[in-house]
This record gives structure tokens, C-alpha cells and sequence, in this order.
């Protein structure tokens, strides 16, 4: 679904990202495990059209989309769902998982229902301003308002990022069960461990190179990744 | 969902008509010598500033771009308003030292075709076109000065207002807006009157009320469509709204250009308002009482902006003119305090709402929320009450 080749993107003076190649096939959740500074966010942000590639090609669905702008990219169907949840604080639940929906031309109401029913904590809360959900919850709304967009490739950037053990279980429940109903998935994780349970297939970045690739399963016994990642 | 939308628009609607028949009598009633005259000035300035305030509010509060240009778009509007309404007779007298340019003006036009209806209509289009033109011009500024942010943007936006300021004197364009003279004789907020048979029925209030109703009306439309979720979501993060799929650079555009428009149609009514159009009266200045006006009825609120300009006015213009001339609360002010201590009176009070409203008078909400909370705590408190009571006369 989304083939990534030798793919270069330069940040503020570095090469942050040095010729990378990797491939998330349809309706699997694929997932990047590295280290702070590996490139992993840069890839993700490169996908989405937030940051523009210095090479190498980006081809979703066969079409290149590299380089397009980040309402182009969402409307062929990727979102990424930021690092750090970033839901808009003063608007209400509703009117964030309504943005979501921004580029959609029909009515979202059905998508809404799909959306409170995998969280029927946000339809409590529907009418509370996002900036007074626990994070949690708003981790829940940063995945339902990237729902929203009826996306075929979701992107995550660190979905247990401060989140207790029990609540990051939750949200990894909750990815496979999106994934489930036909959303591919591309993970990025400090939490080796969960995501490696979760993935089918995984790489491991290091410093904007691709060091080993294989089956989630596998990577966790593996002897390297062990050492480096999972303690 | 639907039909208590429906009741609420039903009662809006109802106040509106309330509010527009007692300023219509008002307008009959009161005699221009009359003590109670400042009120309809405080009326119409303090409507066309809540236009101005709500345009701007749309720009710094809804879409959290920090402009200060609104001064300067007001300058297009008015000039524009002012060129295309002057009568034709007229305007060799206005232009004394150059041969005018531009030779139409709409209400003249329109009200030989038209009569008295013809004359508003004439009005409503070089209003339209006051807008337009503010509209093109701040397309043409947003196009470099959106990619600033903060600080940076007010500094730009400021430094064009100031350009236009001096571009509007500069005596090579003189034909068109008449150098540093002033415009005037177009028509003004006096010449709204009805005559039928010997009684003459005055709307020089009712005018802009209206038209500044309606302008804010569209703006509350287009802040709760899916336009006004999008500046919303550009204001509290660009970052988290870019990867939702909304187009950063055209959706500040929009929001630029429509503030201008709304500002440009506010300058126009200002030169109604006005006896003369000149570029010195656009100064940076004006700006500031607007964004004054804006924290003060806080930013983010319709309400709040249209609220604020009515206190801002009638403090400026009303219950503080004591303080200069005549006497104020039975103390003969002037002849106590230097002249001049209206604006340190001004100033404090400023300063003590600042304090006490820390989100200006209406913090981000409307005023049909805080209507409702309040409603709500003295139902609560009259339960409570009611409930004592109760156990009284049972003990």
C-alpha cells in the first residue's frame, strides 16, 4: 500500500533521514522501534507532507506523494495522528472530531457513530472542551478526530507517550481493533514491547538508517533488538 | 438539537425587531438639543466600532492571527464609500485643487432611477464595493505578510496601515482621493429620513444598527460553519491542524481577506457617521481602540466585541464628557482637575476591568451561555431556598 524508496529528508542541517526503503502492506500494522533521534518522527512527518523530502520517492497506492501538500495527502486517505495528541484544547470533543472530518464532503454522521462506539468515553464527554480530558482520553480523541477522515493508511506517532501501562493496553486494543475493520497501520514506538507484540512487521531505525527488518514476533527474541530496546 | 436551534434563532430575531422599533422611535423622539442626544451617537458609533471590533476579532480571536491593519482597510472603505457617493454638482467644489477622476456616484444614480429607495440601494452598493476594495487589497498584502507569525504579522500589518495612510495624501493621486484635503458633502447618516406629507420619519440610527447587524450576523454564520471550526483549529494548533488535512496558508487568507472586507464596510459607515473622510483620522491610534475594544469584551466572543464597543463609546463619548466640560456627578470637574482627565479617568477604569476580567468581560463565550449559567445558578439557589422553607413551616 505505501512503498517507501531511499527516502532523504534534511532538518535544519543534518540528514535526519539517510536513504531509507521500507514497505507497509495493505490492512497490516507495521511499526518503527528506535531510539530518540533515529528519524522515526521525521519519516512519519515526511508521509504526511509536514516536512518536504530531500530524495528518494514516497508512493501510496502506486501514486508518488512525495512532496504533495498535507491536504492533498490526507485526502487520498493517510492521517497521521501527531506525537503528543495535540487535540485542539478550547474546542469541545465534538468540534475536534468534526475537524477531522474537514475535508470530507458528506455528512460525517455515520463516522461519528463508528467513532463513539470504539470510544464511548468521547460521547460522555462530547460536549467538554478537549483541554479537560486526562490524557488518556485525549490520546482517545487524537485517534478518533484522525478517524474522522475515513483514512485507508493511519499513521501514529507514539500513542502511549506518557500514558499509564493499563491505559496504553486500552489504546493498543483499541489500534487493533481499527485495524480490524480495514485501517492499515504505520506505529512508531518508544514502547518496543507493545509494539512488537502488535505489529506484524517491523524495522529498527537507527540514527535515519534501516537496521533490521522482520516479524514483530521475531524481533522480540531477537538478540540485538533485545539489548537495545527491551531491556 | 434542531428545534431548539430553531427557537433560539425565533427569539434573536424577535429582540432584534424589539430593539429596532424602540431605536426607530428613539430616533423621533429625541431632539438633537436634548440631553439624551449623545445616546443615538453612542448608538450609531458605538455599532459601526462592533462591527469593526467583531471583523477584527474574527482575525486576532478566531483564526489567532495578531493583526493591527485594520485602521488602514477602514481608510479604503471610507474613501471608496466616499468617492462613489458624492453627488456629481458637487464635486468640483469638494475637489478644488485637482480635476476629478472617477464621475458616478450611485445613490444619485440610482435614486433618479429609483427614488428614495434607490438612494439606499445606491448606499448598499458603494458600501459592497467599500468592501471589495479593502477586500483586494488585503489579498494583495496577505500574499507575503501571512507567512509571518505573532509579532511579526502585527508589525507588518501595522507598517502597510501606515502605507496606505501616506499613499491616500500623496498629491499625485490627488483626482482621485483629493490629496490631503478632505472628502465630504456624500451622503451621510441625515439623509435617511421618509417624508410622507408634512411628518418626516428618520432612520439616520436605525442605518447602521441594521447594517451592522446584519454584517455581524454573516460573520457569527461563517464562525459556526465548518469555515469558522478551521480558523479555530489554525488558532490552537497549526501543527495538529495542518495534519488534519486543513490548507494553513488559504484558510488565513480567507480569514484575512474577510476581515478586511467587514473592516472596509465598517470605515465606510464610519465616514457615513463622519462629516469628512481623511486619511490623517485612520492613524494607528484607531487601531488600538479597537484592539482595546476586542481584550475588553474578550477575545474569542462575538458578544463580548459588541458589548465592548457600546461601553467604549459611551464611557469615551457620554457619561466621562463631564469630566472635560460641564460637571460630572454634580462636581464641576473641569474647573477642579486639569483638562484632559477624562482619558486618566478613562485609563483606570481600563485598567480595573483588565484586572477583574482577566479574559476581558465575556472571556470566549456568548451571550446566550452565560444567560443560561446564570439561569441556572438562580434556579438552583431559589430551590434551595424554596426547600428551606419547607422544612420551616414543617418544624
Amino acid at each position: 500500500m505505501l512503498q517507501i524508496e531511499g527516502l532523504r529528508v534534511n532538518y535544519g542541517g543534518i540528514e535526519a533521514v539517510k536513504g531509507i526503503s521500507l514497505e507497509v502492506p495493505e490492512g497490516e500494522i507495521v511499526t518503527l522501534i528506535g531510539a530518540n533521534g533515529a528519524g522515526k518522527s521525521t519519516i512519519l512527518r515526511t508521509v504526511a507532507g509536514l516536512v518536504k523530502p530531500a530524495g528518494g520517492s514516497i508512493r501510496f497506492q502506486g501514486e508518488e506523494i512525495a512532496g504533495l501538500t498535507p491536504d492533498r495527502i490526507v485526502s487520498r486517505g493517510i492521517t497521521l495522528v501527531p506525537e503528543g495528541r495535540r487535540v485542539f484544547p478550547d474546542l469541545t470533543v465534538l468540534e475536534n472530531l468534526k475537524i477531522g472530518a474537514y475535508l470530507r464532503k458528506d455528512k460525517p454522521y455515520k463516522d461519528l457513530e463508528w467513532v463513539y462506539e470504539l470510544f464511548p468515553r468521547l460521547d460522555e464527554r462530547s460536549w467538554q472542551t478537549a483541554g479537560t480530558l486526562s490524557g488518556g482520553e485525549q490520546q482517545m480523541l487524537a485517534l478518533g478526530r484522525a478517524l474522522m477522515s475515513r483514512p485507508k493508511l493511519m499513521m501514529m506517532d507514539e500513542p502511549s507517550l506518557g500514558l499509564a501501562p493499563i491505559i496504553v493496553k486500552g489504546i493498543f486494543d483499541i489500534i487493533r481493533e481499527i485495524n480490524r475493520q480495514g485501517v492499515t497501520i504505520l506505529l512508531i514506538e518508544q514502547n518496543a514491547n507493545m509494539a512488537l507484540h502488535t505489529a506484524s512487521t517491523a524495522y529498527v531505525l537507527e540514527t535515519g538508517r534501516l537496521t533490521i527488518k522482520g516479524a514483530g514476533k521475531d524481533l522480540l527474541n531477537d538478540e540485538a533488538v533485545r539489548k537495545a530496546y527491551l531491556g | 438539537m434542531e428545534t431548539i436551534n430553531k427557537r433560539k434563532n425565533l427569539n434573536s430575531a424577535c429582540a432584534l425587531a424589539v430593539l429596532f422599533l424602540v431605536v426607530i422611535l428613539m430616533d423621533q423622539l429625541i431632539r438633537p438639543t436634548d440631553s439624551m442626544a449623545m445616546l443615538l451617537t453612542v448608538i450609531r458609533k458605538g455599532s459601526i466600532y462592533a462591527l469593526v471590533a467583531v471583523s477584527m476579532n474574527l482575525l486576532n480571536g478566531f483564526t489567532g492571527l495578531f493583526s493591527l491593519g485594520q485602521a488602514g482597510f477602514m481608510l479604503l472603505g471610507a474613501y471608496t464609500y466616499a468617492i462613489f457617493t458624492i453627488p456629481l454638482d458637487e464635486r468640483v467644489f469638494v475637489y478644488k485643487y485637482y480635476d476629478y477622476l472617477i464621475s458616478v456616484s450611485f445613490p444619485e444614480v440610482l435614486g433618479n432611477l429609483l427614488g428614495g429607495f434607490g438612494l439606499l440601494l445606491g448606499v448598499i452598493l458603494a458600501l459592497i464595493l467599500a468592501g471589495l476594495v479593502a477586500a483586494g487589497v488585503a489579498f494583495l498584502i496577505g500574499l507575503p505578510v501571512l507567512r509571518l507569525k505573532s509579532d511579526y504579522l502585527a508589525i507588518a500589518t501595522l507598517g502597510f496601515a501606515e502605507i496606505i495612510r501616506a499613499i491616500f495624501i500623496w498629491g499625485k493621486l490627488g483626482p482621485l482621493t483629493n490629496g490631503s484635503n478632505p472628502l465630504k458633502s456624500y451622503v451621510r447618516l441625515n439623509a435617511f429620513q421618509l417624508h410622507i406629507g408634512d411628518t418626516t420619519i428618520n432612520f439616520s440610527t436605525l442605518v447602521p444598527l441594521a447594517f451592522a447587524a446584519f454584517c455581524i450576523w454573516i460573520i457569527v454564520l461563517l464562525v459556526n460553519s465548518s469555515y469558522g471550526r478551521a480558523f479555530k483549529a489554525i488558532r490552537e494548533d497549526e501543527i495538529a491542524a495542518e495534519a488534519m488535512g486543513i490548507n494553513l496558508y488559504k484558510h488565513k487568507q480567507l480569514s484575512f481577506v474577510i476581515s478586511s472586507f467587514f473592516a472596509g464596510v465598517g470605515g465606510a459607515m464610519l465616514a457615513m457617521f463622519a462629516s469628512t473622510v481623511q486619511a490623517n483620522n485612520f492613524k494607528s491610534t484607531m487601531t488600538y481602540e479597537i484592539l482595546l475594544i476586542v481584550i475588553l469584551g474578550g477575545i474569542g466572543s462575538i458578544s463580548g466585541s459588541c458589548i465592548g464597543s457600546f461601553l467604549f463609546i459611551a464611557a469615551s463619548e457620554w457619561w466621562l464628557r463631564g469630566l472635560d466640560s460641564g460637571t460630572f456627578l454634580g462636581i464641576d470637574a473641569p474647573g477642579v482637575f486639569r483638562n484632559g482627565f477624562r482619558l486618566v479617568v478613562f485609563s483606570l477604569i481600563i485598567m480595573s476591568v483588565v484586572l477583574f476580567f482577566r479574559r476581558g468581560i465575556m472571556g470566549d463565550k456568548e451571550i446566550p451561555e452565560v444567560m443560561a449559567r446564570i439561569w441556572g445558578r438562580l434556579r438552583t439557589r431559589m430551590r434551595g431556598r424554596a426547600g428551606k422553607g419547607g422544612e420551616a413551616a414543617d418544624g
